[in-house]
């Protein structure tokens, strides 16, 4: 048998023996693994077993990095947390938020980065420049500040043409403009043709923050509401039917769009905004976790209630994966104290990038740490982190 | 949106909910088993359950294709895509079943090349494209895909493409279906049949699971109220102690199937005298392969494949969660060792699988959860 089952096996029996508070098991009898009693009472006891297996220290078994370790879901999560997060750990990081706000000086500065490789490098609505400024600028606009100043670093491959590069650029250009923020440093590098796949861009930013009190997806409480800033999903299936492997055509357009300026008319309006997060790889579904898990609080959405276009709903149904999950590059979160609710939405609703914005559930006490979603048919189930990369069903 | 949200209708859900529950008889308990996983993804993925009395409880069963793959099988997988020069193609629920050395991805992040394709004839894309390589396809499932591997090996004939093959693996699912209803360990009402198998071999192979063992069989579509309805179809038979193949899928299903699917697949494939399945072992019958009159393009017979059996891990339970036999949190390592990041179990790794459905949506207690939510 291979070694990581008998370690994941190992790991098993020490959860139980530290829920029992038995001593470490000196090779005597087998552990009772299985739960005894009642039916309901035998699941429950099941699932507070998981939950605390859920609870262990993150931990890589894999030998080497695979696609899962990328995909913004579990393995991502278990990559940060074990490797990262272990080896540089301070109280800023420890927060995992989009971006780090730090002090310099007398001001609260906001500090973030992102990596971009989108393939393909052009697709309806924009191209890798768009995402590479929006996407920093959207993650320095979660935080709470107002976008200053971005970097760019370019890793391009041998023969990628100047001609697509220069389109690049120019976009980014355009779209900070229109985010207000200036690209102030930078660097290119080449590799040898095989080594990339044409170009891939990181970006840094700094803003400033000026409000007093800072968001952050653990401020969420008991009945607060969840707000949708628009529908979601749109980003993902562009770049899924772009690829062109699955022979679908729609009529779809990323919604690649920097928030900052949006996310300033909704903290001015609405000050018992408590977390806002933008809904990038992962999707809404992941973001949700995010809150539950910070916060240790449930929360519970509607679907019927969450935005979705007709197109990406159809193509969704039609590849077997779920809207939740599925990457959005202008769209966010925002969880609202309840009074306040109204009023944010009021402000979102006057603003293009957040004409689409609703209500989509709310926090609870319980159950900790479980998003669980009314589906439109009337049942109930709960919305997990995603392991691995959407993968359409076979049959 | 139209041709969905009409079979998500919860009015209707209600209304069917309420003559099912009519229906239930004082004291007896209902055992049905869903075959497909499909519909064991759609019952946990809307809730369904939350409409069944508690006296209803749903079986999940054997038909989910990746579940029922042997760890020897991806084993010789792997080791035929580490030939040089091969690249190897399969779908996406595929990628993450683990062998004895790991999955698809393991091996991908190793070096070897494995690619994801949505159709067996991306495979053969790939082939006409790389006509220096050797390009495999791992063809899995059950009757429902296995005529899309059958018209890919007849175009690749046709076109006289000599670095295509197929690794098949495809299985049929009444043999698997007599293999439960022989099984000792479990009693049950009747079957949920699965919808998508019976596009192409229709109903009347289902015929003796009434006439010989007396259960009744509704096949059905795959929105929550097909299922429910379906349910209902059951109840009904039970209520008046009929035993029937019934069709509830009829707006996809013919009755008799679909014979030219049936024909691609006889032309191509013979079943094999026995096949190794997860957790059920070797079942006779069970599984096809590639005729000899198309052997160029079999890839059992082309590569060296080393065929090694391998036992699956003594604390996996998928056996007898395909069987029905355990509810998926029953199983001893279920949520803890076994989880869909690192499953052990093939259960795990599927969304059509029971014991990822159950993980992924519906590990909750429902009595809590339903005061949360009303709301």
């Amino acid at each position: 048998m291979t070694g990581w089952v008998e370690q994941a096996l190992a790991e098993h029996d020490r959860t139980d023996r530290d829920a029992a508070g038995a001593p470490a098991d000196a090779g005597g009898g087998a552990p009772a693994r299985t739960a005894e009693g009642p039916p309901g009472r035998r699941e429950q006891q099941v699932l507070d077993r998981i939950d605390r297996a859920r609870h262990r220290r993150p931990r890589i078994r894999e030998d080497r990095i695979t696609m899962a370790h990328g995909a913004g879901g579990k393995a991502s999560r278990t990559l940060v947390e074990a490797v990262f997060l272990d080896a540089f750990r301070n109280p800023e990081l420890e927060r995992l938020e989009d971006a780090a706000s730090v002090r310099v000086g007398e001001a609260q500065v906001a500090f973030t980065t992102d990596s971009f490789v989108v393939s393909p490098l052009f697709f309806p609505g924009g191209c890798i420049g768009d995402l590479a400024v929006n996407g920093t600028v959207n993650d320095l606009a979660v935080s709470g500040a107002t976008p200053l100043y971005l970097s760019a670093g370019f890793v391009l491959e041998e023969g990628l043409a100047v001609s697509d590069l220069t389109m690049i650029v120019a976009a980014m250009k355009a779209a900070a403009k229109s985010a207000g923020v200036q690209l102030v440093t930078g660097d290119t590098k080449v590799v040898e043709r095989g080594k990339a796949d044409g170009c891939y861009i990181n970006t840094a930013g700094v803003g400033l923050i000026e409000r007093g009190t800072a968001l952050g997806v653990a401020n969420a409480r008991p009945g607060d509401q969840v707000i949708v800033s628009g529908p979601i999903g749109d980003h993902g299936v562009t770049i899924m039917l772009a690829r062109g492997e699955l022979d679908i055509e729609a009529d779809l357009a990323s919604d690649t769009a920097a928030l900052n300026s949006v996310i300033s008319g909704l903290l001015t309006a609405a000050p018992g905004v408590r977390a806002l997060r933008d809904a990038t790889r992962g999707g809404v579904a992941t973001i949700l976790n995010e809150i539950a898990t910070a916060a240790g609080v449930g929360v519970t959405v509607h679907e019927e209630r969450i935005p979705v276009r007709t197109v990406v709903r159809g193509a969704a149904e039609l590849l077997g994966i779920d809207p939740l999950y599925v990457a959005c590059e202008g769209r966010f979160v925002a969880v609202v104290a309840a009074d306040d609710a109204e009023a944010a939405l009021a402000a979102l609703h006057t603003h293009p990038l957040g004409e689409g914005a609703a209500v989509v559930g709310e926090v609870t006490a319980d159950p900790p740490g479980i998003v669980l979603l009314r589906t439109a048919f009337g049942g109930t189930r709960i919305v997990d982190l995603l392991v691995g990369d959407p993968l359409p069903r076979i049959c | 949106m139209r041709f969905v949200d009409e079979f998500r209708s919860a009015g209707t859900a209600h209304a069917l909910a309420a003559r099912i529950a009519e229906l239930c008889e004082p004291g007896r308990q209902y055992k049905f088993m869903e075959v497909c996983g499909g519909h064991t993804h759609t019952i946990y993925k809307h809730g369904l359950e939350d409409y069944l009395p508690e006296s209803v409880t749903l079986v999940h069963g054997p038909g989910c294709p990746v579940c029922v793959i042997p760890m020897g099988r991806v084993d010789d997988a792997i080791h035929l895509a580490a030939h040089p020069g091969t690249i190897m193609t399969s779908f996406g629920d595929m990628m993450r079943v683990p062998g004895s050395q790991g999955s698809f991805f393991d091996a991908k992040a190793r070096g070897t090349d494995i690619r994801m394709v949505y159709s067996p004839l991306d495979a053969l894309k790939i082939a006409r494209q790389n006509p220096d390589k050797r390009v495999v396809f791992m063809a899995i499932g059950f009757e429902t895909t296995a005529p899309s591997t059958a018209m890919t090996v007849l175009r690749a004939s046709a076109e006289g493409l000599a670095n295509f093959s197929v690794f098949c693996n495809h299985v049929t699912i009444v043999p698997a279906i007599k293999a439960i209803l022989d099984s000792p360990d479990l009693r049950l009402d009747g079957f949920i049949g699965p919808g998508h198998v019976s596009t192409v071999i229709g109903c009347r192979p289902y015929e003796f699971i009434a006439g010989s063992y007396g259960k009744p069989v509704v096949v059905a579509g795959f929105e929550p109220l097909d299922i429910l309805q379906s349910i209902y179809m059951l109840m009904l038979q039970v209520r008046a102690g009929r035993a029937e193949v019934e069709n509830q899928y009829t707006r996809v299903v013919p009755y008799d199937g679909n014979r030219a699917a049936l024909h691609a697949i006889n032309e191509v494939m013979e079943l094999r005298p026995y096949f190794e399945w997860r957790g059920l072992g070797f079942i006779s019958h069970s599984a096809m392969a590639v005729r000899p009159a198309y052997r160029r393009f079999d890839a059992e017979r082309l590569f060296e494949i080393p065929g090694v059996r391998v036992a699956d891990p003594k604390a996996c339970q998928c056996g007898e969660v395909l069987k029905g036999v355990l509810k998926p949190w029953e199983c001893k390592v279920f949520g803890t060792a076994c989880t869909p990041e690192t499953p052990i179990g093939t259960c795990m790794v599927s969304p059509e699988g029971a014991c990822a459905a159950y993980y992924n949506f519906g590990r909750m207690n429902r009595h809590r959860v339903s005061e949360v939510s009303v709301s």
